[in-house]
């Protein structure tokens, strides 16, 4: 098994190098065939892997020490076990599907970026398996910061918008904030252990004062809420709806996003101690679910409806993290990647469709001409509103279950959450799919399904969103929670559930109800009657996502640019290039009045050279004096 | 008779050269106050030689000549350097039809 290992990582890496270099020489159909081959390969590597790890259980592969200095040695391994091959399976087999899909969409591109935005996309796989496989937390790091570089990337792949670009910037900028709170917890750990590997890290943890551990999983928490949009670094997210669509699918919904939950999920030892930890994010969790669920109601452009959801659905999982819920955690994040990211390609194919129309208000009566898309987003609509038996239900549920264990108030959020989930899914759906068409008459004579290798993704991604839920069935539904077996050597932490079987059909009722009665209402409201106004009151509020973008503009960004004009301005204007070009004014008035001084005249001369002896001989009469002067006072 | 009577007299000559030099714009004065220059620093050099070997006078006449011959040897080269000084300012009448240094001040710009 060990000699497979570094295979996974590898395959995208040549492809990358492959498609990167030669992008302007190969056909389109040699670059989707080399981008989508390398994931292939990793997917088949990937799941020899899992299953081995299902019968011998995990283990660290180390190839050679990346840091070696003094006492600190920083190997550059890789852990393969429950949890990363998990992990390992999602990110290559979406990302296999997103890449095949991509290959149809993205199909009107100029060769050389069709090549370019392979070669990105296969350095993201690349870098999101380097950040699972690590087998500590530098590996981590360096995969954690090369996923950053490639969503910056491919959110400014279409460089020519300058509006783009601000988002890729945005995007980064956040996520550099969140990655110094990383940075600074792996310092952390360092200075108090002297090791980053994992197993060294929690085998040592007595070691750690409470102090410390809140301190570093305060610090780890920090980065996670770059990567994963949480509150306050949400806002990058929505915005990084620029890149084109599968990459949406891919790095903001499936994959990336949940880097933080993975990063957390790994660090369970550490998070099970310090309980102020345990509450910043189950708190910060359940906050961004809702907030971004109200901000999800009324926006009108499909791909944000979806951004926002993501968000809202990460608030979910480290509600799940915070109160001890790893496996529900960690469960969510595979359903979600399977559901969100066919809600995603869904969205793509109706703004394939609809000739890059993302407006949901020009859109409606879809049905009877996307049927295999319409199917499919209906699909991964039903599932994450939670709807048994599909795949979201058993996810969300575990959560919720968890977080009423924990405390009923986070479990009344959590599921007035649900609600506002199926609500805003299906106000998606049937402001798209029902009614009648309200887009241009251009528009809907080109209406069309989307190509196969469109639709292909599309349908084995609404099978797995049907089905994925029951590897996690729980006891009271009469499963046995595969996952939960399976993780159970890594997440050593995990919160026992302990409530009664009453009470967990209550609970589920509730949530299946509520969810429900949404779903009845949204369809209700929106397929006879769209909301084409801008909304007003309350709702314009919603509609501008609260203003958060305003506020920060307003006490960070501005601010912050005001000070960079000061500096500019004043600072480096007046002040530095005042020395600079006055030392050169300096010099040039100077020599002007000496250089009159060389008038020709010998007399003139000889006088400065009487008067130089003179001063000389002064200066030789009474250099003890002199010297002693200097010596005295410099 | 003290030695300071020399130095001062030939202070006096230098300075009456140095201010020649400075002031004076006929190159052929100019020339003169050199040598006076030249001329002070030649009386203080047979001077000194004088003062330094005084103690010695009384029992060897030959003592202290090194100066002295110091000092014809400075003549010698003074008078060939008289020469030369001369014939540039003849050249310089020549060309310029003046002894005017002022005159000669084309390498300014």
């Amino acid at each position: 098994m060990s000699n497979l290992v570094y295979l996974v990582p590898l395959f995208p890496l040549i492809g990358f190098l492959i498609n990167g270099l030669l992008r302007k020489s190969l056909s389109k159909s040699l670059i989707a065939l080399i981008g989508s081959g390398a994931i292939l390969a990793s997917f088949i590597v990937s799941l020899v892997l899992f299953f081995n790890v299902k019968s011998h259980g995990g283990e660290v592969v180390s190839y050679f020490n990346f840091i070696n200095v003094n006492k600190l040695v920083v190997p550059f391994a890789f852990q393969v076990d429950q949890l990363s091959s998990l992990f390992l399976l999602i990110i290559t087999g979406i990302g296999f599907l997103i890449h095949l899909y991509s290959s149809a969409y993205m199909h009107e591109e100029e060769n050389e970026h069709y090549g370019r935005y392979f070669a990105y996309l296969n350095l993201f796989v690349f870098s999101m398996l380097l950040l699972v496989l690590g087998a500590n937390y530098v590996i981590m790091f360096i995969g954690w910061e090369g996923v950053g570089l490639c969503s910056y990337l491919l959110i400014g792949f279409w460089f020519k918008n300058n509006n783009y670009n601000y988002a890729a910037k945005k995007a980064f900028v956040m996520n550099r904030i969140g990655d110094l709170g990383f940075l600074l917890a792996i310092f952390w750990i360092i200075a108090k252990l002297g090791t980053v590997s994992y197993g060294d890290v929690f085998a040592s943890v007595s070691k750690l004062t409470p102090t410390d551990i809140t301190t570093i999983t305060i610090l780890l928490f920090v980065g996670a809420m770059g990567k994963s949009a949480q509150i306050p670094l949400y806002t990058w997210l929505p915005d990084a709806m620029a890149g084109p669509t599968p990459v949406s699918a891919l790095i903001h919904a499936a994959t990336m996003v949940t880097a933080g939950i993975y990063m957390i999920a790994r660090s369970n030892v550490l998070y099970s101690l310090s309980e102020v930890a345990q509450h910043l994010v189950a708190v910060i969790g359940i906050a961004t679910a809702l907030f971004a669920a109200t901000i999800a109601i009324k926006q009108n452009d499909i791909k944000k409806v979806l951004a926002y959801s993501t968000v809202s659905q990460l608030g979910y999982m480290f509600l799940g993290l915070g109160v001890g819920a790893y496996t529900g955690a960690v469960f969510h994040v595979m359903t979600h990647a399977f559901f969100k990211a066919l809600l995603f390609l869904g969205a793509g194919s109706v703004i394939h469709a609809m000739h890059h129309e993302q407006d949901i208000r020009k859109m409606g009566g879809l049905k009877k001409y996307l049927p295999i898309t319409h199917i499919t987003f209906l699909i991964g609509c039903i599932a994450i509103s939670g709807i048994p038996p599909f795949s979201g239900f058993f996810s969300k549920d575990e959560i919720l279950a968890a977080a009423y264990e924990h405390s009923p108030v986070l479990w009344g959020i959590g599921v007035a959450t649900a609600g506002l989930t199926a609500f805003y899914m299906f106000r998606l759906y049937a402001t798209t799919f029902l009614g009648t068409f309200r887009g241009t008459h251009n528009q809907e004579y080109h209406l069309h399904e989307s190509p196969s290798a469109m639709t292909i993704p599309l349908i084995v991604l609404a099978v797995l969103s049907v089905l994925g839920g029951l590897v996690g069935v729980p006891e009271v539904l009469g499963g046995h929670h595969e996952l939960h077996q399976f993780l159970s050597p890594v997440l050593t932490s995990e919160v026992k559930h302990e409530s009664v079987h009453s009470t967990e059909y209550m609970l589920m009722g509730v949530s299946v109800a509520i969810a429900v009665i949404a779903i009845l209402f949204a369809i209700n409201k929106f397929s006879k009657k769209p909301e084409l106004r801008d909304a007003d009151g309350f709702g314009k509020v919603l509609e501008n996502k609260w203003y958060v973008d305003e506020l920060y503009d307003n006490i960070i960004v501005n601010p912050l640019n005001n000070l960079g004009a000061f500096f500019k301005n004043i600072i480096e204007r007046k002040g530095i290039d005042g020395i600079v070009n006055g030392v050169g004014r300096l010099v040039t008035y100077s020599s002007r009045q000496l250089r009159l001084l060389q008038n020709g005249l010998v007399g003139g001369y000889i006088l400065f050279m009487v008067l130089a002896i003179v001063v000389l001989i002064f200066i030789w009469i009474n250099d003890n004096f002199i010297f002693s002067f200097f010596s005295k006072h410099f | 008779m003290p030695i300071q009577y020399y130095i001062i007299l030939a202070l006096a000559l230098f300075c009456i050269g140095v201010v020649g030099v400075l002031v004076r714009r006929n190159a052929i004065i100019i020339f003169m106050c050199i040598e006076l220059m030249l001329n002070a620093v030649n009386l203080l050099l047979v001077a000194f030689s004088k003062m330094h070997n005084a103690a010695l006078a009384a029992t060897n006449a030959q003592a202290g000549v090194e100066g002295q011959l110091f000092v014809f040897f400075i003549m010698v080269v003074a008078a060939a350097e008289v020469s030369v000084g001369l014939a540039i300012i003849v050249m310089m009448y020549r060309n310029v039809h003046s002894v005017d240094v002022n005159f000669l001040n084309r390498l300014k710009n």
